[in-house]
């Protein structure tokens, strides 16, 4: 049986967003408010399991009293709060967000952002063909995964996932300062030199595709990645007595990748390198 | 914490310098031969990590020893304090002043920033790059501002070694920056820092009136002109009597936000939660900001003593000094003093035998500006990149080390000595209703006698230019340094007061005030602010990271062009910076584009 955690109450606040009065419980964000009242913000660097980080503003609201815009994923709602959603300043900072991630960054596997693209009429191209891009190599430099930092947008979420909000193994940091900063293992070294424990967690986190399997970087780069083709399964790890959630992502009869659900009140889809990465002797035919 | 290390070992030197900093290691887990002690010797959990906050000054101990991190250095180092290399190597990489590649043990910082660049630093740097090539032993950096600019063009050589030496040259030429860079011991004495000062030994000065009349370096002196005086008024009047004064007082921060210091004292001193800490902002790196160097080299007991009476009314018995890394002079000088306090029980577990413990430490920044953002600085001491943390809550309720914290500009702090000295209310009657007190300002730049000025607030911009000799031909004068705005030579009435630019449409700021003739084209003069922003952004935040470069691609494109040709790129000036401005986390990112679009809109920049 799956033990719901009730929690203590919370006392709900009142206050408005784009003037529509909305009660949330104490401790919950402007995001967390603005989806249950079925506002739709745009954001990229919050992750369903790990605390807010803010870092890439393109959830920012505009509230009464505020000299600058506010970011929904990590401001508390507080009573009495005047929150407005889609004012033209929002929108204008979003809009650039989006222009200045796509004008250096490869997006081309981030969920929705060609959709917020077009809603928010942003063009990434008018800073001409020089603008400065990452211009990163895909590191493969390992058997289980691949860090492309091309498409790196630098949310953070790998760091906190790899430190002490999940796996406590520090493998990864930010290094370097401003535009020239980039995920890195001590020295910048190969991942097969550094902390890593290979239990992929970064991966599931990573909203933008720059940490992925191998199995599917070399489908991808072979062409033979089809999401529609795939089916999921979630089963159970049958690794210990932990009992973990996989979700198995099966194309051609032939796992190629392992997600973990992140609603799984235990495991908050982590996992360690076997349920990830262990999945060989299932489809070993011989 | 399972930490894991790599295979590369510390040199004898490197070991020894991390060893200097935190004692001989106690076991072969933290890098000393094995024993049989070993087996039962554990330092785990909260013990091992609470040292984190060493990781700076141990990085530093490094740089100073050899003039880089080496690999062997760094894991040494995260073996002693228990911190993971990848943390310990983004912290590394996240300041100019260290190296994880090897370079030369000399490294000579050369000033390219606002005030030297007018002054010729480009020329400077050319010719001590063409003299210190490859095999010199040097290796030489472009620098930002280096807090020197009364004497631009500056350079400053720091010698790895034991002891690390240092070198400042100002104004340079380029065989006196060579000079200091090839042997920094011989290399001549700076001025005294009253030199700075233009007004020095005037009685009329009030925060300024010690510079150049004390002996920097004696305490008795110091106490001779009226020193300590103020902290026995703090004793006599209790921390809320304290802070009631600096309330009353109408002192608000002189960093640049103007926040109202007495709120701060009493939010901070009203905490429930224990330790309350005290930190004194002195990473000054404001393009054309040099008063807290003054300050802390010219009265540096002014400081210890202002920092104590903030300390006592806010209830921390521990203060932090940050100082920015290129400051070596003021580092010798506060150490200097901060020990002779000890030493005479002006620090310590018993300040003036009143039975209040109070101690000051100092931490080195290691040229980062976002440091001077006073959440970066709470992450800087402890150990972290620089970036700054997002507000709320704010430091009063969880600032340094998670704990209430007060933090404070060296200006800020040593204005509290007159409150107390003087009263509130003669403080008060100085300046304007709003803007009370006396404000120092940093004039460099086309001006004959460039300096700190103290003046009362309410002189306006034009007495102020007078004052320090503005020369013939002026073009544009920025004020508040790179985060600041231009104003044009017209403008002298401008009152120089909080309210008073404000009014103007422009800010304060730290009180720089820097001229510029018609000789130096403002394009380049707004591409150097464009690079500096670049250059310091931290890179946590997309608005910033990514904007302050696309603001310096377009001032690249437009540097020669004027009226539509540049049209097109103020546009996608004005939307990025906007958005900076509105979606940033910090100061940094929202002011990134006020100097350029003041330049555009009152100097007609691109016209």
């Amino acid at each position: 049986m799956t033990v719901t955690e009730l929690g203590i109450p919370r006392r709900l606040l009142e206050f408005t967003i784009d003037g529509q009065a909305v009660r949330a419980p104490e401790g919950a964000t402007i995001l967390d408010a603005c989806r249950a009242a079925g506002k739709d913000i745009p954001t990229l660097c919050e992750g369903d399991t790990l605390r807010p980080k803010n870092a890439c503003r393109v959830c920012v609201v505009e509230v009464e009293g505020s000299r600058t815009l506010v970011p929904a994923c990590s401001r508390k709602a507080e009573a009495g709060m005047e929150v407005r959603t889609g004012t033209e300043r929002a929108r204008h900072s979003r809009k650039i967000v989006l222009e200045l991630l796509a004008s250096s960054v490869d997006l081309s596997m981030t969920p929705q952002v060609a959709e917020w693209i077009k809603e928010y009429e942003a063009k990434p191209d008018r800073f001409g063909p020089d603008a400065a891009r990452l211009n990163e190599e895909p590191r493969v430099d390992n058997d289980l995964y691949v860090r492309d930092y091309d498409k790196c947008i630098l949310c953070y979420k790998c760091v906190d996932a790899c430190g002490d909000q999940w796996q406590n193994t520090f493998a990864i940091s930010v290094a370097g300062r401003g535009f020239d900063a980039r995920i890195a293992v001590e020295q910048d070294a190969p991942l097969t030199d550094s902390a890593c424990v290979y239990c992929g967690n970064c991966i599931e986190v990573c909203p933008t595709g720059a940490l992925s399997f191998k199995s599917e970087f070399d489908m991808r780069a072979a062409g033979t990645w089809d999401e529609s083709a795939q089916t999921e399964t979630t089963t159970i790890c049958a690794y210990c007595g932990v009992g973990c959630n996989l979700t198995l992502h099966v194309q051609d009869n032939e796992i190629v990748k392992v997600t973990s659900p992140h609603d799984n009140p235990v495991t908050h889809g982590n996992l360690c390198i076997k349920g990830r990465f262990g999945y060989q002797h299932v489809q070993n035919r011989d | 914490m399972d930490l894991h290390f790599g295979d590369s070992k510390p040199t004898d030197e490197e070991r020894a310098a991390i060893d200097a900093l935190l004692g001989p290691p106690e076991s072969s887990w933290e890098g000393a031969d094995r024993s049989d002690a070993d087996l039962r010797w554990a330092r785990g959990g909260r013990e091992a990590r609470d040292r984190r906050d060493l990781l700076l000054p141990g990085l530093h101990a490094i740089n100073d020893r050899v003039g880089w991190i080496s690999d062997g250095a760094l894991d040494h180092l995260c073996r002693r304090l228990t911190v993971p290399p990848a943390e310990a190597y983004g912290v590394a990489t996240f300041y100019s002043m260290f190296s994880v590649k090897p370079r030369p043990a000399t490294v000579l910082h050369v000033c390219t920033d606002l005030a030297c660049a007018a002054a010729g630093a480009s020329e400077l740097c050319a010719g001590v790059e063409a003299r210190l090539g490859l095999g010199s032993g040097v290796h030489v950096e472009r620098s930002p501002c280096l807090g020197l600019c009364e004497r631009a063009p500056a350079a400053l050589a720091i010698k790895a070694g034991d002891p690390v030496r240092t070198a400042v040259s100002a104004p340079a030429t380029v065989h006196e920056a060579v000079l200091a860079a090839s042997s920094p011991d011989s290399a001549p004495q700076e001025p005294p820092a009253a030199m700075a000062v233009p007004q020095a030994g005037d009685p009329g000065l009030t925060l300024l009136r010690r510079v150049g009349v004390v002996d920097p370096s004696s305490l008795d002196d110091y106490r001779s002109h009226g020193g300590y005086a103020a902290l026995r008024r703090a004793f006599a009047l209790g921390p809320a009597g304290v802070i009631r004064e600096v309330t009353d007082s109408g002192l608000v921060g002189r960093g640049g936000a103007a926040f109202p210091t007495g709120r701060k004292w009493q939010a901070t001193a009203s905490q429930p939660d224990h330790p309350h800490y005290l930190v004194c902002n002195a990473d000054e790196s404001e393009p054309g900001t040099f008063k807290d160097r003054v300050i802390l080299e010219g009265d540096p007991f002014a400081l210890v003593e202002s920092m104590t009476i903030a300390a006592y009314a806010t209830g921390a018995h521990r203060g932090y000094l940050y100082l920015r890394g290129e400051y070596p002079r003021a580092l010798r000088r506060m150490e200097h003093a901060i020990a002779q306090a000890r030493a005479r029980g002006f620090l310590g577990d018993d300040v003036l035998g009143q039975g209040y413990a109070f101690d000051i430490e100092i931490r080195r920044g290691a040229g980062a500006y976002i440091c001077g953002e006073e959440t970066a600085l709470f992450n800087s001491i402890e150990g972290y990149r620089g970036e700054p943390r997002s507000k709320p809550p704010f430091p009063v309720e969880k600032g340094l080390f998670g704990k209430p914290t007060v933090e404070n500009n060296v200006e800020t702090l040593v204005n509290v000595l007159p409150i107390l000295t003087m009263g509130a209310e003669a403080y008060a009657a100085i300046g304007t209703e709003k803007s009370t007190g006396p404000k120092l300002f940093c004039v460099s730049g086309s001006v004959e006698r460039p300096g700190i000025y103290e003046l009362p607030f309410g002189a306006t911009l034009g007495e102020l230019l007078d004052l320090a000799g503005v020369r013939p031909r002026l073009r544009a004068v920025l004020l508040g340094g790179a985060a600041g705005g231009f104003v044009r030579p017209d403008e002298r009435d401008i009152p120089l007061t909080f309210e008073g630019t404000r009014e103007a449409g422009t800010t304060l700021g730290s009180g720089v005030v820097m001229a510029f003739d018609d000789t130096v084209p403002l394009p380049r003069l707004l591409l150097r602010i464009a690079e500096f922003f670049r250059d310091e952004s931290c890179g946590q935040c997309v608005p910033c990271r990514v904007g302050t470069v696309r603001q310096e691609e377009a001032l690249h494109r437009i540097a020669e062009r004027t009226g539509a040709a540049a049209a097109d790129d103020i546009a996608l000036l004005r939307e990025v910076g906007r958005a900076m401005r509105d979606a940033s986390i910090c100061g940094l990112g929202q002011t990134a584009w006020n100097a350029v679009e003041s330049a555009i809109d009152r100097l007609g920049a691109y016209e």
